[in-house]
């Protein structure tokens, strides 16, 4: 979080705040930015909590069913949260269903890895746990976020991101020092997805101009964290990380994968076949 | 190899202050597991503070063909409830 | 109902049973709960493995139709309270596997009977969801014609089943209002497309519903032991009838059409007349000829095979840290 003591103020100061003034001077809109961000975090848990949610009922083990729809709520219900806000910063009147189920793939902000498909089990484990452990850090910062509603929010959020970064750790742990086919497949579901990871990290104007005004921490800050909860889980799990260095990224700034694509398909039927329908 | 995972009893305490009650079975392929699958399970609507789980192959019960020898000699001794003694009604509460 | 044409044996006179039999038989008529490891007669035992297992096979596989629309779900807060209710369902059926549990079978034998068709599942969860006002009457009709089997047979003579149902009872509660009230919403509030799916979702859940019941048991010998052991409280067509009565109103409210013109109300009986199912559409449907029977019991097995490395990579591990604690314990003495 960068160090930005006189931003703490109270929200509606928060357009005349420093950071925010420096960000105006340089033309971008803060507000614009703020909103952005705000979608990204909301998207996220959006997108994910959708993928979770297309297990129900087709999990390998009842217990887990019902443990995997557990964190599929959570981030439903953070998607709420955040999306609201978003909604209530923009000012246009868009509530956090309009923003869900009335834009199109170019508009969400989600990273790429949130809307790989689900593959099986493990690589559902694997992309939930390479998540959970950078949303545990973000959360952890966005605490002393210097805009209260964005701090309430995170620590609401991360008593339940806490729980979710445990179990999937713990999942990644026992099935890659499972059975020899466990470790495949988690070797695999690693290897596949880990191209995706390197968006979390990545910054851009939107970030800059939230970080500077406080907001949230710039991306790359979370980057040591992560790699050492990856790395001691991989270890843990006999598994290893991939050479390569190839990143994919786009998805925060709305340039998605296919998958998504059909995602919002299934997601915005109704309200796209039937406007204006009161459900 | 039988993958079939072993069967746990779940107790869980419902608020402080209160005993753990049994409330149910569920699988899982260790106790730390257990643990967390009885929070999934269990708790979804807010009904925990503390969870125990033990293999249920662990516990050992009362055969039913002993309820008698067991119990029939407390339901004896009266005396030990409170209704037991009359109390005149003026000396108040007791 | 969840547990249709669950079979039995015929019931015994006094005259007819052991001495162990009549003293089972004076615990139940007393009222007493029957617990694990107590003596039963085994066609109770049978009795009941068969009517659980088959509740809690209908409380799994009925996660497939409603969980077809989490996904689709129009807003936020209906794409919760469904996942919410959809996880219930799973934890039902966890639950009532569990009480099968005590009576020495294990839930992956009777997986493997649900996924080689020698054990049954309730017939409705063969018809397909096909819009969303399905999920609505699902809730409504569905629930609420389970919730009045469930309700009397929190009162039944087996203790682990009685108390699955009572926590099953208790978290039901909120199912059937979330599905009325979907459809109080498109119904009351909704546009013309809105209501006449509405209508739609009647036309197609009505009869299925009252399928649930179980054909009708006048002259069942099944039904007559069963409920002589309190395995079951009330007949098929007392349930039936009882459904009936109380959802015409609830019909009306909405404004729906029950797809029955012989429904009327009988002053004499003080309930509603009304038409029979397609008893024969039933039994295909049960014999595996209903709209969905194949993609239910696909998405089960798959689910299962498809699970199958996970489980065992799961308790491979646990046997693995099991082995290396006893290796820390016997280096460290």
């Amino acid at each position: 979080m960068p160090s930005l003591t006189d931003v703490m103020t109270a929200d509606a100061d928060l357009a005349r705040a420093p950071g925010i003034r420096t960000m105006a001077a340089k033309g971008a809109a803060p507000e614009d930015a703020f909103v952005d961000w705000l979608c990204r975090m909301g998207d996220n848990c959006l997108v994910l909590g959708h993928r979770v949610s297309e297990w129900c009922g087709h999990s390998p083990v009842l217990e887990e069913d019902i443990a995997l729809a557990n964190t599929a709520l959570d981030l439903i219900g953070q998607t709420q949260l955040w999306l609201g806000l978003a909604g209530e910063v923009e000012g246009k009147g868009r509530t956090a269903d309009n923003l869900a189920y009335l834009r199109d793939a170019a508009q969400f902000r989600n990273v790429l890895l949130v809307e790989r498909p689900n593959g099986d089990f493990g690589q559902t484990l694997m992309r939930q746990f390479l998540f959970d452990a950078w949303h545990m850090e973000m959360l952890r910062a966005l605490q002393a976020s210097s805009d209260k509603r964005v701090a309430e929010i995170a620590a609401k959020a991360a008593k339940e991101v806490a729980y979710h970064l445990e179990r999937s750790a713990d999942l990644v742990i026992r099935l890659g020092d499972g059975t020899e086919e466990s470790r495949t497949r988690m070797q695999k579901a690693l290897n596949v997805l880990w191209p995706y990871t390197g968006e979390l990290f990545l910054g851009d104007a939107v970030d800059q101009a939230t970080a500077e005004a406080g907001i949230a921490p710039a991306p790359a800050s979370l980057k040591a964290a992560w790699d050492r909860t990856v790395a001691e889980v991989l270890a843990e799990a006999t598994l290893v990380k991939p050479e390569g260095t190839f990143q994919h990224k786009g998805g925060k700034q709305g340039r998605h994968t296919e998958a998504l694509g059909f995602i919002l398909a299934d997601m915005q039927f109704l309200q796209r076949a039937y406007p204006g329908g009161t459900w | 190899m039988s993958s079939e995972w072993p069967l746990w009893e779940v107790f869980i305490r419902g608020q402080h202050g209160l005993n753990h009650r049994h409330v149910g079975s569920l699988h899982a392929p260790d106790a730390e597991m257990a643990i967390c699958n009885a929070r999934d399970v269990y708790t979804r609507r807010n009904e925990g503070v503390s969870i125990w789980v033990v293999q249920s192959n662990q516990i050992t019960a009362s055969a039913p063909s002993e309820k008698g020898p067991l119990f029939e000699p407390s339901n004896s001794k009266v005396y030990r409830h409170p209704t037991f003694f009359d109390i005149p009604a003026e000396v108040g509460h007791m | 109902m969840y547990a249709q044409m669950v079979k039995a044996e015929g019931a015994k006179s006094r005259e007819e049973m052991t001495v162990e039999e009549r003293a089972f038989q004076d615990r139940i008529d007393r009222g007493e709960k029957i617990e694990p490891k107590e003596w039963m007669p085994e066609g109770y035992r049978k009795t009941l493995i068969r009517q659980i297992g088959q509740h809690a096979h209908s409380e799994i596989v009925g996660q497939l139709p409603e969980g077809n629309w989490i996904t689709r779900a129009p807003t936020l807060e209906r794409k919760a309270i469904l996942l919410a209710k959809v996880q219930d369902e799973a934890g039902h059926g966890l639950y009532l596997y569990s009480a099968a549990e005590t009576l020495g079978v294990s839930r992956d034998e009777l997986l493997e009977l649900l996924h080689n068709g020698k054990m049954k599942y309730s017939s409705i969860f063969n018809y397909p969801t096909l819009n969303w006002a399905d999920i609505g009457t699902v809730g409504w009709l569905v629930d609420g014609a389970a919730i009045m089997n469930q309700v009397q047979l929190q009162k039944t003579s087996y203790g682990p089943y009685s108390r699955a149902m009572i926590r099953i009872c208790k978290e039901e509660s909120f199912h059937q209002r979330q599905g009325y009230d979907i459809l109080l919403k498109m119904c009351l509030q909704g546009t013309p497309e809105q209501k006449a799916m509405a209508q739609d979702a009647m036309n197609r859940f009505w009869y299925p519903a009252l399928m649930m019941f179980g054909p009708s048991d006048k002259d069942s010998v099944h039904s007559a032991q069963s409920m002589q052991w309190k395995i079951k409280i009330n007949t098929n067509d007392e349930l039936r009838q009882k459904f009936v009565d109380q959802t015409v109103p609830q019909a009306e409210y909405l404004g729906l059409t029950i797809p029955d013109p012989n429904l009327k109300w009988n002053e004499e009986k003080g309930g509603y007349d009304f038409s029979e199912p397609d008893w024969d559409e039933f039994f295909d449907v049960i014999a595996g000829n209903g709209p969905c029977n194949a993609e239910r019991m696909e998405a089960r097995v798959t689910a299962w095979e498809d699970g199958a490395w996970f489980r065992e990579g799961l308790m491979a591990h646990a046997k693995k840290q099991d082995a290396r604690r006893a290796a820390a314990r016997i280096a460290a003495e």
